[in-house]
């Protein structure tokens, strides 16, 4: 498992209380008439282990969750959790808390009483419920909110209360369904940070699936990239971005450009430049090099090679785009106090730094 | 300004009028039958009709088919709600669950009731009746099948506006994850939530039931209506009272069910 320090927190993933336990999906299909939702999904999880799936619309990593609910029932594989095979439990017996991409609180209770929901038909006795209530809506840190009903909270403060329901029944595994996709930008950064504080907390397993790569990058000690029913990459957030498996996985996690190079051994020439090669590039011949715009160094050069098109200032940083002398367009990422440097129609030299680069074959 | 104001002047004054209209268009017949039941024999008003009415013991002995048909009225509005409520909730809430695609099949199965004149349901429903008696008798409250029939569209039309009302899958989902059963999921999650629309449901059934007469009368049966009918023909002022007071019951009904929505729980949803 991974043992990383995430923002908002100074705690190590899996130091909380040894509440987490295995989880296996292994060799999931799924299919939807033609449609595949799941093509052979293997997936581990070590306890405690916060994994994100990450993945476009349709990419079966909902379905995944669905079917480690219980709400899904796979055409064929196995789910284990701690050792047990549960593919045939009922959702109600697999012992898992979820939390819903919609607004999953009961209207007709208050937030108290939505929390005591599960531990009521646990048949756990009124004053220890109470206590486990209260500790919970401390944890979500809505003490003061237990009375009001669903209507009288706001976005943020369901899904917190939503979350501290699914874990008051000390679940197994915890699961997120897109929880944050609801709600707007800066609740949704302050409510990331807040699950992750939690479940560190509290140690359980936990699966998140998402479709905001900066919500999974973020949280989670591991990153699974789905693609088309499948796992393209399961990697630590660091390395699914600066080592990407796949040409895919490049693509869909953050901003990549895609040049032209020559490539020899394990090397390759871009730009002008020597730049390594991630395993699984080619060897030979000329091929794309995908490669993030922060990894191209550029300076303002009137005998430069390429063209500012646009520079853009984005808050914390900037952004500019340039065409080369031979008519690729580039995107690097540059000092937001740069921006201003920088004039449509400049020339500029571009080069890319020595980090190690994904090639894909030229067809 | 003023143009608006003018326009709104007139638009106030044009549903004023039609409220009086309506008003009056319902009035009347109810003003007339109050006049009919308070005449007395030599002139002058009395009370002696409604005093009878609701003198239990006169009304045992001398008009025993009005309380027969009560009776049978009672119990076919319980056993009618009561097996519509039964069949029809978890049916509509299963097929939004579970069998999205069977929404269309299954709305225009409750509401071909409506479509149907009752006498032509009861040609089709005699040779099913003389299987009832003949297996279960031939008591009025088997009506109740015929009647669970002829509520369906308006039931369907009621909880299918409260089902609209909230997320039933993933409220579903939420409690079954949390380790809720099927039974625990309908009871005390759905239901809560369909509050109004169980009771709009239950509201329109029974004045439904309370009205119906075609359908008794052809098969023979007594209720209500039938009592009613019956009893017209030897204490008309008495019959008439019956009739009025049954309206009134149904309007009351019907009147407190536009008030049960603005109860907490559609209130908390509108503030939602």
């Amino acid at each position: 498992m991974a043992s990383t320090t995430k923002p908002g927190s100074d705690t190590v993933a899996g130091s909380g209380p040894d509440h987490g336990v295995a989880v296996t999906l292994f060799e999931l299909r799924r299919s939807y008439g033609p449609i595949r939702a799941l093509d052979g999904l293997t997936l581990e999880i070590s306890p405690g282990e916060f994994v994100a799936l990450l993945g476009p619309s349709g990419c079966g990593k909902t379905t995944a969750l669905r079917v480690l609910a219980g709400l899904e029932d796979a055409d064929s594989g196995r789910v284990e959790v701690g050792g047990k095979d549960i593919t045939s439990v009922p959702t109600s017996s697999r012992d898992m808390g979820m939390v819903f991409q919609a607004y999953s609180l009961f209207p007709h209770m208050t937030a108290r009483q939505n929390i005591e929901f599960g531990l009521q038909l646990r048949r756990m006795p009124t004053a220890r419920r109470r206590a486990r209530v209260a500790e919970m809506l401390d944890l979500v840190e809505l003490s003061d909110h237990a009375d009001r009903y669903a209507h009288q909270l706001s976005g943020g403060q369901q899904q917190r209360v939503a979350l501290a329901r699914a874990l008051a029944i000390e679940p197994q595994v915890l699961l997120l369904d897109e929880p944050l996709s609801a709600l707007d930008a800066k609740v949704r950064v302050q409510l990331r940070d807040e699950i992750r504080r939690i479940q560190l907390e509290v140690g359980t397993t936990t699966l998140f699936v998402t479709h905001d790569q900066e919500e999974a990058l973020a949280v989670a000690d591991r990153v699974g990239v789905m693609r088309a029913g499948n796992l393209e990459q399961l990697a630590s957030p660091q390395d699914l971005y600066s080592k990407p498996a796949t040409p895919f996985v490049a693509d869909f996690v953050g901003l990549t450009n895609r040049l032209h190079a020559t490539i020899e051994g394990d090397h390759a020439t871009l730009l002008g430049t020597s730049v390594p090669l991630l395993p699984g590039s080619p060897r030979r011949g000329t091929a794309f090099v995908l490669i993030r715009p922060e990894s191209i160094a550029v300076t303002a050069d009137p005998a430069g090679r390429a063209t500012v098109v646009t520079a853009s200032f984005l808050g914390s940083t900037g952004s500019l785009h340039a065409v080369t002398d031979s008519g690729e367009t580039v995107l690097t990422q540059i000092d937001n106090d740069a921006v201003a440097t920088f004039n449509p129609g400049d020339k500029v030299t571009l080069v890319p730094r020595p980090n190690p680069a994904l090639a894909v074959a030229a067809d | 300004m003023k143009l608006r104001a003018a326009r709104r002047r007139r638009q106030s004054t044009f549903r004023r009028v039609v409220v009086t209209l309506i008003g009056l268009f319902f009035a009347l017949p109810i003003v007339g039958m109050i006049e009919f039941t308070t005449r007395a024999p030599g002139g002058g008003r009395t009370l002696d009709t409604w005093a009878t009415l609701f003198n239990l013991g006169v009304i045992d002995r001398d008009y025993p088919e009005l309380k027969t048909g009560i009776q049978a009225s009672a119990g076919l509005v319980v056993l009618t709600v009561a097996i519509m409520l039964f069949m029809l909730v978890p049916t509509m809430t299963w097929v939004r669950l579970r069998l999205p695609g069977m929404r269309r099949l299954v709305e225009f199965v409750c509401l071909l009731p409506l479509t149907i004149p009752a006498i032509v349901l009861v040609v089709g429903l005699a040779p099913v009746y003389a299987w009832v008696a003949y297996f279960l008798g031939e008591s009025s409250l088997w009506l109740t099948f015929a009647y669970v029939v002829l509520v369906l569209p308006y039931a369907y039309r009621a909880l299918d506006a409260g089902l609209s009302t909230i997320d039933v899958r993933t409220l579903a989902e939420a409690a079954r994850s949390l380790g809720a059963g099927w039974p625990t999921v309908m009871w005390r999650v759905i239901l809560p939530n369909l509050r109004t629309a169980v009771l709009s449901a239950a509201f329109l059934s029974v004045a439904l039931v309370l009205g119906e007469f075609t359908i008794a009368n052809l098969f023979s049966r007594d209720n209500l209506q039938v009592a009613i009918n019956q009893l017209s023909k030897r204490d008309a002022s008495l019959a008439i009272a019956a009739a009025l007071a049954a309206l009134i019951l149904a309007f009351t009904v019907l009147f407190a069910m536009s008030f049960v929505g603005t109860g907490r729980g559609s209130s908390r949803r509108e503030e939602a």
